[in-house]
C-alpha cells in the first residue's frame, strides 16, 4: 500500500509545485512589469473574461476529479481486508496497546507478524479514543470505544516499524508507543510455537463461552432459549421488528453488551447484559469463538 | 480637506466611560482591536512554549500534563478569541458601516453587546487557564473531554459558548445593514469585495454558531451531571460529538479565511490601482465556499470509523470547495496584470498572502485526497496545512488591512520602511516555521507530541528558529503603530488613492462618518475615473 500512497503523494507534490511556481512567477513578473512609476500611476482596468474564467474554473474541476478517483481507489483498498489476512484483536487504553493473535498469543506494544501475508487488525478502546498509526505502512485507523473499526496492512520487508497513537488521549499520549515486528514465515511460526499458551484465541472464547453460561441457551442443535450460533458469523438475521442485520463483530459485541437492542425473530427478549461481566479482550475471544464454529461448519460441509 | 478635521470620532468625547459606553462602530472597532491583539499575544505566549518544549526530543522542559494545556489553550485562545473576531470584528466593524455609506451598523447597542459578551467569554477561558488550564486540545474530543479529562473543561466550553452569542450577534448585524443600509446608488454588484466576503461569513455566523453552542453545552452537562450523550457505556456515541463540532468548527475555517479574502481583494486592487478582474466570479465564490463549506466537514473524520460511502462523498464534496478558492488566486493574479504596483507593506502582505494560501490550499489537495489523508491525517503534516490558511492567510491579510486602514482608523502613517521590513520578517519567519512541519508530517509525527523519537529533532528545531523570527515579525508592528499614534505623519483623507468610499471621508472619520450622505453612480474600484465620478456627495446628510 505505501508505494501506491506514496506516487499520489508525490504526483500531488509535482501538481503543487507546477501551480505554485507558476503563481509565484505570475506575481513576480507582474509585479515588477507593472510597477508602479512616474507617468504610470494607474492601472488599465480591464474587466473579467468569461473565457479565461470558464478555463480556470474548468482545468482544477478537472484535475480535482482525476485526483478524488486516484484517492478513493487507494482507500477502497485500504479499507478492504484481503481475504485470508491474520485476525489480530487490538484493545487501546491509556496508554497501551494489548493484542492477540488468532493463536491465542498476547502482546503488549508488540505486534509479530509475518512478511507478505496482510494482517487484519478488529480494534476497539477501553476507554478513549486512540488511533493505531503504523507510519511505513501509510495505515491509520481511529480505535474507538464502544464500537469496532478494522484496518489491514501487509509487511513486505523484515524489521521493526513503530506503532503511534496519532489521537490525542491524555497524559502519555506521545508515549503510547509499540512496534510491528516483521519476520519471515518460518521465524514467525517458531515465535508462535515459542512461550504459547497453547490455548487458541477461539479455544479462550469457548472457555469464556461455557464459565459464562452462554451455553446454557445458545445450544448448537438449536430449539432453546436462545438462537443457535452455529453458521451465525457473517449471516443476515432476521429481527422481531422485521428489520434484518448481518452478523458481524459489531452486533454480537452489541448482543453480549445491550441484548436487548436486536432481538431475533422467534425470540423472547429474556437475555441479560453481560456488560462488566466481560472485558473488551474477553468479548473479542468471544467473538473469535463464534467465528471459528461458522468455520467448522463450512469444513463441515465440504 | 487634506488635514485631520477639528473634531473626529476619536477626540469627540473623553474618558473611558465615552470608550466602555459607546455605540460608535468605529470605537467599538476598538475596543475589539485592544481585546483581540491581548489574545493574540496570550495565545502566542503559549505558542513560544510549545515551540520551545519542542527544540529537544525528549519532552524535558515541562511535564506531558503541563505541556498538553500549553497546546489547548493556544488554540482555544487563537481560534475562538482571536482569528474568528479578528478581521470581521476589527475591520468589520470600522469599514462596513463606511463602506456602505452608513452611520453605523443597524443595531449600534446590540454591536456594543457583542463586544461585552465577547469579553464575558474571554473572561472564562482566562479564568479556566489561571486555575489550572485545560487539556483536551481545542477540539474537545469526547469521551477525553467529558468523562477522562481531569481540567477545567466546563469553564473552557462555557467560555466559548457565551463567546459564540458575539459571533450570532454580530453577523445579524452585518446581513440587517448590508441589505437595509447601503447608500443611494449602492447597488448590491457595486458593492466592494470585502462587503461580499462579511456578507458570506456572517451567514455561516448565524447558521454554524449555534451548533458548536449546542454540542459544546451538551458536553459541559455531560460532565457536571453526569449524562451520557457521548459516553459509549451508556449507549451514547463518541463519534456524534465529532460529527456535530466539525459541523460549525469546519465552516469556522471559512469564518477565518473569507474575511481575509475580502481584505486581499481590497488591498491588491488599491495598489495595483485597477478593477479587480472578475468582480462576480470573486464574489459569488466567497457565497460558493460559504454553501459548500457547510458539506466538507467529515473530511475531519476520514479514520474516525465513518463508513466508507460517507468517506467518499466528503473526498469529493471537499475537492469541489477548493475550486472557489482557485478562482480567487487566479482573479487575484489577474488583477496585478496591467497594474500600476506600489509596494507598499499592505500590498507586501497581500502578495504575501497570495503565496501562502496558495501553498494552504494546494497541500489541501493532499487531505482530500482520501487515500493519502489516512496516512498523513491528525500528523504536522495537517499542523502545517491550517497553519498555512489560518496564519499565513488570515493572519497575513487582518496585518495587511490593519497597515492599510490604520491612516483612516488614527489619521496617522506608519513608518513604512521599518513596516515593510517587519512583512519580510512575518513572511520569512512563517514559512522556516511551518514548511518543516509538512515534512515532519509525512514521516510520521503525530500532532499533539509532547516527547517525539530523535529522527524528527533537525526539522524541529529548525520550525522553532523560525518561530522565533516570526515573533520579531509581529512584536514589531506592535511596537512602530503604537509609536505611530503619537508621532507618525498626518494622513490626509486618503493617502492611497484607493476608491473605496471609506477613503472619501476625513481621516479619522467624524462620528457620523459623512457630512452628507454619498450617492454611488459607478461600479467599485474605478480606478480609471476619479472619485468624483463615483460618488456624489450633493444633498444634505439626513443625520
Amino acid at each position: 500500500m505505501a508505494p501506491r500512497v506514496d506516487a499520489l503523494f508525490f504526483f500531488l507534490i509535482a501538481l503543487s509545485l507546477f501551480f505554485g511556481l507558476l503563481i509565484a512567477f505570475l506575481i513576480v513578473y507582474f509585479a515588477v512589469k507593472y510597477r508602479r512609476r512616474p507617468g504610470y500611476e494607474r492601472g488599465v482596468s480591464i474587466d473579467a473574461s468569461i473565457a479565461l474564467e470558464i478555463f480556470w474554473t474548468a482545468v482544477p474541476f478537472g484535475i480535482t476529479m482525476v485526483l478524488f478517483f486516484w484517492g478513493a481507489s487507494i482507500f477502497l483498498d485500504q479499507t478492504q481486508p484481503p481475504v485470508g489476512a491474520i485476525d489480530i484483536a487490538v484493545v487501546g487504553r491509556q496508554w497501551m496497546w494489548k493484542l492477540q493473535h488468532p493463536e491465542g498469543q498476547r502482546e503488549i506494544d508488540e505486534l509479530h507478524v509475518p512478511v507478505g501475508r496482510p494482517v487484519k487488525l478488529t480494534m476497539t478502546s477501553e476507554d478513549v479514543i486512540h488511533s493505531f498509526f503504523v507510519p511505513e505502512f501509510r495505515m491509520k485507523m481511529d480505535v474507538v470505544p464502544g464500537r469496532y473499526t478494522t484496518a489491514w496492512f501487509e509487511a513486505t520487508k523484515e524489521g521493526e516499524y513503530p506503532i503511534r497513537c496519532s489521537q490525542y488521549c491524555g497524559a502519555q499520549h506521545s508515549g503510547m508507543l509499540g512496534r510491528v515486528i516483521a519476520m519471515t514465515p518460518a521465524d514467525y511460526q517458531q515465535w508462535l510455537g515459542g512461550g504459547a499458551t497453547g490455548v487458541s484465541a477461539a479455544q479462550a472464547g469457548q472457555n469464556l463461552f461455557q464459565r459464562l453460561g452462554c451455553a446454557t441457551c445458545h445450544k448448537s442443535e438449536g430449539g432453546s432459549q436462545g438462537p443457535s450460533l452455529a453458521g451465525l458469523f457473517g449471516k443476515t438475521v432476521k429481527l422481531q421488528d422485521g428489520k434484518s442485520a448481518v452478523a458481524d463483530e459489531g452486533y454480537i459485541r452489541e448482543s453480549i453488551l445491550d441484548p436487548q437492542a436486536k432481538i431475533v425473530a422467534g425470540f423472547q427478549p429474556v437475555m441479560p447484559t453481560f456488560k462488566g461481566l466481560v472485558s473488551e479482550e474477553g468479548i473479542l475471544q468471544l467473538i473469535a469463538y463464534i467465528k471459528s464454529l461458522s468455520q467448522q461448519e463450512r469444513t463441515a460441509a465440504k | 480637506m487634506n488635514g485631520a478635521p477639528q473634531v473626529h470620532y476619536l477626540n469627540v468625547d473623553y474618558g473611558i466611560r465615552s470608550w466602555l459606553f459607546t455605540t460608535d462602530h468605529k470605537r467599538i472597532a476598538w475596543l475589539y482591536l485592544l481585546s483581540v491583539t491581548l489574545f493574540f499575544f496570550f495565545g502566542g505566549f503559549f505558542a513560544t512554549l510549545i515551540r520551545l518544549e519542542l527544540m529537544t526530543p525528549q519532552g524535558d522542559l515541562v511535564q506531558a500534563e503541563t505541556y498538553n494545556k500549553f497546546f489547548t489553550m493556544h488554540g482555544v485562545t487563537m481560534v475562538f478569541f482571536f482569528l474568528i473576531p479578528s478581521i470581521p470584528a476589527v475591520l468589520g466593524n470600522f469599514l462596513v458601516p463606511m463602506m456602505v455609506g452608513a452611520r453605523d451598523l443597524a443595531f449600534p447597542r446590540l454591536n456594543l453587546a457583542s463586544w461585552y459578551i465577547f469579553i464575558l467569554g474571554g473572561l472564562f477561558t482566562l479564568a479556566s487557564a489561571a486555575a489550572g488550564g485545560v487539556d483536551t486540545g481545542w477540539t474537545f474530543y469526547t469521551p477525553y473531554s467529558s468523562i477522562y479529562s481531569n481540567s477545567h473543561v466546563a469553564l473552557t466550553v462555557v467560555g466559548v459558548f457565551v463567546t459564540g452569542f458575539s459571533s450570532i450577534l454580530t453577523g445579524l448585524n452585518f446581513v440587517v445593514t448590508i441589505h437595509k443600509m447601503r447608500a443611494p446608488g449602492l447597488t448590491w454588484f457595486r458593492l466592494p469585495l470585502f462587503i461580499w466576503a462579511i456578507y458570506a461569513t456572517s451567514i455561516i455566523f448565524i447558521l454554524g454558531t449555534p451548533v458548536i453552542a449546542i454540542t459544546l453545552l451538551l458536553v459541559g452537562l455531560e460532565r457536571v451531571f453526569n449524562l451520557g450523550f457521548f459516553d459509549p457505556a451508556r449507549g451514547g456515541d463518541p463519534v456524534l460529538f465529532q460529527h456535530l463540532f466539525w459541523f460549525y468548527s469546519h465552516p469556522a475555517v471559512y469564518i477565518m479565511v473569507l474575511p481575509a479574502m475580502g481584505v486581499e481583494s481590497e488591498l491588491v486592487t488599491a495598489f495595483a490601482r485597477r478593477r479587480v478582474f472578475g468582480y462576480s466570479f470573486v464574489a459569488f465564490s466567497s457565497l460558493a465556499i460559504a454553501v459548500i463549506g457547510f458539506l466538507v466537514w467529515g473530511h475531519h473524520m476520514f479514520v474516525a470509523g465513518q463508513s466508507v460511502h460517507a468517506g467518499l462523498i466528503f473526498s469529493l464534496l471537499s475537492f469541489l470547495v477548493a475550486i472557489p478558492s482557485a478562482i480567487k488566486v487566479f482573479n487575484w493574479t489577474a488583477t496585478l496584470h496591467r497594474g500600476s504596483i506600489s509596494y507598499d507593506a499592505p500590498m507586501l502582505y497581500a502578495l504575501g498572502f497570495i503565496g501562502l494560501f496558495t501553498i494552504g490550499g494546494l497541500t489541501g489537495l493532499f487531505l482530500a485526497s482520501i487515500g493519502v489523508d489516512v496516512h498523513v491525517h491528525d500528523t504536522y503534516f495537517v499542523i502545517a496545512h491550517f497553519h498555512y490558511i489560518m496564519v499565513g492567510g488570515s493572519v497575513m491579510a487582518y496585518l495587511g488591512g490593519i497597515h492599510f486602514w490604520w491612516p483612516k482608523m488614527t489619521g496617522r502613517t506608519y513608518p513604512e520602511p521599518v513596516a515593510r521590513v517587519a512583512a519580510l520578517i512575518v513572511f520569512l519567519g512563517f514559512n522556516l516555521t511551518f514548511f518543516p512541519q509538512f515534512v515532519l508530517g509525512y514521516l510520521g509525527m503525530p500532532r499533539r507530541y509532547h516527547a517525539y523519537p530523535p529522527e524528527f529533532q533537525a526539522l524541529n528545531v529548525m520550525s522553532s528558529a523560525g518561530a522565533s523570527i516570526l515573533a520579531v515579525g509581529y512584536v514589531l508592528p506592535l511596537i512602530y503603530l503604537i509609536w505611530s499614534l503619537r508621532y507618525g505623519r498626518v494622513a490626509g483623507r486618503n493617502p492611497w488613492g484607493a476608491r473605496g468610499l471609506e477613503w472619501q471621508t476625513p481621516s479619522p472619520p467624524p462620528t457620523h462618518n459623512f457630512d452628507v450622505t454619498p450617492r454611488v453612480v459607478a461600479e467599485a474600484y474605478a480606478y480609471d475615473k476619479e472619485p468624483e465620478e463615483t460618488y456624489e456627495f450633493g444633498s444634505p446628510s439626513r443625520a
